[in-house]
């Protein structure tokens, strides 16, 4: 058996399957690339070649990053490329994720991209597959990342558009998948009311709706509209901006795992600040790792120091890859 | 505790002034005594647990987690409260303590009983509570709510039968749970008065002063005076003489050679220096006194304390306050005649006809030793906190070089979990030295730059620390170069603040730690 770490090796543009000639979500424009999921620190513009669920190319595109050529595999379906059988599984973290699980000379390596345990009703539900080496994610590995179920914030949401009937909630949430997640969670709570888009949302929740997601109904929001009681979502950078502001008295809320920490809710100016994360947090870290039972697991990019020391613990050789160009948050 | 948590988290999320007046006002009104007192004493920073530290919650934060995730944890999150209430092992559910048997626990358990006490509620509370809880034990809660807005929230209660200045002036006399306030505020008691105690009185503080400010002003209206280099006091003579700083506290016990002086009935006003045959010695050295609480004989002789006089507030039980400033300085002036203090003098006023020669007067500021010069409106009454218009500071210019970032921390507060924290220095031959450290004058968008700019140069880690590229300079300014042993280099800057980025100087041609050592006072060309 030929050890993962004597065929995947890290490379200026990222983490380099050697047999395959392939890369794995390369920061910058290589010939060939597996991808595991739509983000754009991830899925970068102007590869040549590029391999990935249809839902992942199907976002690439949405997002004029797409390759000059590609190949959509389904979860569960193996190719063969140079010797090394490439099978792409679930990631639970938006529509299309997908962990990269690689075969060969008789070891097993998973790359699993960004991912989560809890479920979503925008995607499928992260498949756990035993392998020698477990390349993983670290944005959460934190102790204090517990993350609160995301039904009870989805509930403190409409809580507090309760209270404040006469003012509107605007929700600064990532374009691809946190957005469609929340309105997701929104409907399976109860919320049946048009719920209200950033221009910059528009294009991505088609695309869900497209591929097959119940959304409900959605609206743009007009120039100069008022949208009190209403629910409107938007992309950060504009939650705290001149944008927010028209639609008068706004209350400022944010939906990502970093919400947990106050210091970090209070920089982005926001005023309810939900905790939901498309990303493992440390409990979920942890059970990964066991259900995986690698002896060896990989760190990418986020807080590497902590999860190695943790892995250490649990008899775990964990390693930094440091990996560059990765988005410090979601 | 839930009702105090709750306050505190909105508090914090809270946006504006007027909603955080709105939220204390409504807590004030609706939380029974003592819990309303007490959250009042933990906002305005007067509740003080002298076994309960924040050493006791490192040791628990020691027995209930791991020593390396709890080291990586605080420093990701910046604050130990939160730190430890977000990764303690258990969930929590809402049997909490009340606030008042928090407190009286924390005050009257003893020290050895202490852990056992703090580690059942930490169990037994949610994270939000846990973090209200932890926060009682280390002070400051940073939750953008101040002394001087929950006393503003407290006149607002009162409906108008009392003013935020009644509240001030009869604060430092009250102790938590201020019953007799909340009665007198509500209209069901007396103001409760401190008979023939010694009170310390707000002084009242300077605006810095902007261009447009003084292009704005007519200098007929004002009076100029040197601004000194030390630390505000006030003085109160009599029987019982006291030394109070700007804040309130009590600084007499440090000062004997001050207080000794004070037999004349007065409330003064004034700086504190360290003179030497009627010089004025370096802030350096008021520096060796401060927090002494008994000083020697051998640190008196050295650092001989004085005062110098701007102010009067009483004089034996009149209250000149309202009095116009010039009618005040003619009662310092006469008053002073005749009490004649040792160790004290009067701050001189400055003639002067224009604007033009207080420029160039405070051109030679720096020269002498000064620190700028203050205008004070020469009408204007004694109106405690920062009124704006009455009073000016109008500081030398800065001095600034280019440093060199060597190591970067994350900060605190607002800056928390961001690398903002830059210690910097400067050539000394081919190495770097560090001169200085600062956190302050960047800007958020500086911020987000400088951070990410950390992560992608690190080139080792010492625990917390970042040892970075030397390779991005930044213009410092700051107020004047010291000795010191703070930094290896043997200079440290005063007052550092980062004036900007200067991308486009390569780091060879940052400043040298002989041109910063030249800017010492005393060794200067």
């Amino acid at each position: 058996m030929a050890h993962p770490s004597t065929w995947l090796t890290t490379r200026p543009a990222g983490l380099y399957c050697e047999p395959g000639g392939f890369y794995l979500d390369p920061h910058s424009p290589v010939a060939k690339a597996v991808v595991t999921h739509g983000h754009s620190d991830h899925a970068r513009p102007g590869h040549g070649a590029v391999l990935a669920t249809a839902e992942t190319l199907a976002v690439m595109h949405a997002r004029n990053a797409a390759p000059a050529s590609e190949r959509a595999i389904r979860y569960g379906e193996t190719l063969s490329v140079n010797g090394v059988a490439i099978t792409l599984q679930p990631a639970g973290h938006v529509l299309g994720s997908a962990q990269i699980v690689l075969e060969h000379a008789g070891s097993r390596a998973v790359v699993s991209g960004d991912y989560k345990r809890a479920t979503d009703p925008t995607c499928a539900r992260f498949i756990p597959v035993p392998c020698d080496v477990f390349i993983t994610e670290a944005t959460f590995a934190l102790p204090v990342f517990r993350h609160p179920p995301a039904a009870a914030e989805i509930a403190r949401l409409l809580a507090s558009v309760a209270l404040f009937p006469e003012r509107t909630h605007v929700v600064g949430c990532y374009a691809l998948g946190k957005a469609q997640r929340l309105i997701a969670l929104l409907r399976q709570a109860g919320w049946d009311r048009p719920i209200f888009l950033h221009g910059a949302l528009q294009t991505l929740c088609d695309l869900y709706v497209e591929l097959g997601i119940e959304l409900g109904e959605l609206r743009p929001v007009a120039a100069g509209s008022g949208l009190a009681g209403e629910i409107v979502l938007a992309p950060p950078s504009a939650i705290a901006d001149r944008w927010a502001r028209r639609l008068g008295d706004p209350v400022v809320c944010a939906a990502s795992g970093l919400m947990l920490v106050r210091q970090r809710a209070k920089q982005g100016g926001v005023e309810l600040p939900l905790v939901i994360s498309d990303h493992a947090d440390w409990p979920e870290l942890l059970s990964t790792a066991d259900d995986v039972a690698a002896p060896e697991i990989w760190v990418t990019h986020g807080r590497e120091d902590a999860l190695i020391h943790a892995l250490g613990q649990r008899g775990i050789r964990g390693r930094a890859l440091r990996l560059v160009g990765r988005d410090e948050e979601e | 505790m839930i009702p105090f948590a709750n306050l505190l988290e909105r508090l914090l999320f809270s946006p504006g002034r007027n909603a955080k007046l709105a939220l204390l006002r409504r807590y004030f009104e609706t939380v029974p005594d003592p819990d309303r007192g007490l959250a009042l004493a933990a906002i305005a920073g007067t509740l003080d647990f002298p076994a309960a530290k924040p050493a006791l919650i490192r040791e628990l934060a020691a027995r209930r987690t791991d020593p390396e995730l709890f080291a990586l944890s605080y420093d990701y999150v910046g604050d130990l409260a939160e730190t430890v209430a977000l990764m303690w092992p258990t969930e929590g559910d809402d049997t909490a303590p009340s606030l008042s048997d928090v407190v009286s626990g924390l005050r009257d358990t003893p020290k050895s009983g202490l852990p056992a006490l703090v580690e059942s509620w930490l169990d037994a509370c949610t994270p939000a509570v846990r973090f209200a809880l932890l926060k009682l034990i280390t002070g400051g809660l940073r939750v953008g709510a101040t002394a001087r807005l929950a006393k503003l929230a407290l006149a607002r209660m009162s409906e108008g039968r009392v003013d935020d200045a009644e509240i001030e002036e009869i604060w430092h006399a009250l102790a938590p749970p201020y019953e007799p306030l909340f009665a007198w505020l509500e209209g069901k008691g007396p103001r409760p008065d401190p008979p023939g105690r010694p009170v310390f009185r707000p002084p009242m503080l300077a605006n810095p002063i902007e261009e447009p400010d003084l292009a704005a002003l007519d200098p007929a209206d004002y009076v100029a005076e040197w601004k000194w280099d030390g630390i505000r006091v006030q003085l109160l003579g009599g029987a019982e003489p006291r030394l109070f700083s700007r804040a309130g506290e009590d600084m007499s016990a440090s000062f004997p050679d001050i207080v000794a002086n004070l037999a004349h009935p007065a409330v003064l006003d004034g700086e504190l220096l360290v003179m030497r045959e009627g010089e004025v010695a370096p802030f350096a050295d008021v520096q060796q006194r401060l927090n002494r609480k008994a000083p020697t004989r051998a640190m008196l002789e050295r650092f001989p304390a004085h005062v110098r006089l701007y102010d009067m507030l009483f004089e034996e039980a009149e209250d000149l306050r309202a009095l116009p400033f010039t009618a005040r300085r003619r009662r310092l002036e006469a008053w002073f005649a005749r009490a004649a203090p040792a160790r004290a003098d009067l701050s001189p006023t400055i003639g002067f006809t224009g604007l033009d020669q207080l420029r160039g007067l405070r051109a030679g500021a720096r020269e002498a030793g000064i620190e700028g010069l203050m205008l004070k409106r020469a009408d204007s009454p004694y109106v405690a906190g920062r009124p704006r218009g009455l009073w000016w500071k109008w500081k030398r210019d800065p001095l600034a070089i280019d440093a060199v970032v060597m190591y970067a921390q994350r900060g605190h507060g607002r800056r928390s979990s961001f690398y903002s924290d830059f210690t910097f220095g400067v050539w000394d031959g081919e190495a770097l030295v560090p001169v200085g450290k600062t956190y302050s004058g960047i800007s958020d968008r500086e911020l987000a730059f400088l951070d990410n700019w950390v992560r992608h140069h690190t080139v080792a880690r010492f625990g917390p620390v970042r040892e970075v590229e030397k390779s991005l300079v930044l213009e410092i300014e700051f107020d004047g170069a010291q000795r010191s042993t703070r930094h290896r280099s043997g200079v440290a800057l005063r007052f550092p603040r980062i004036a900007r980025l200067r991308h486009e100087k390569p780091a060879a041609e940052a400043d040298t730690l002989a041109n910063v050592t030249r800017l010492i006072p005393g060794e200067g060309p």
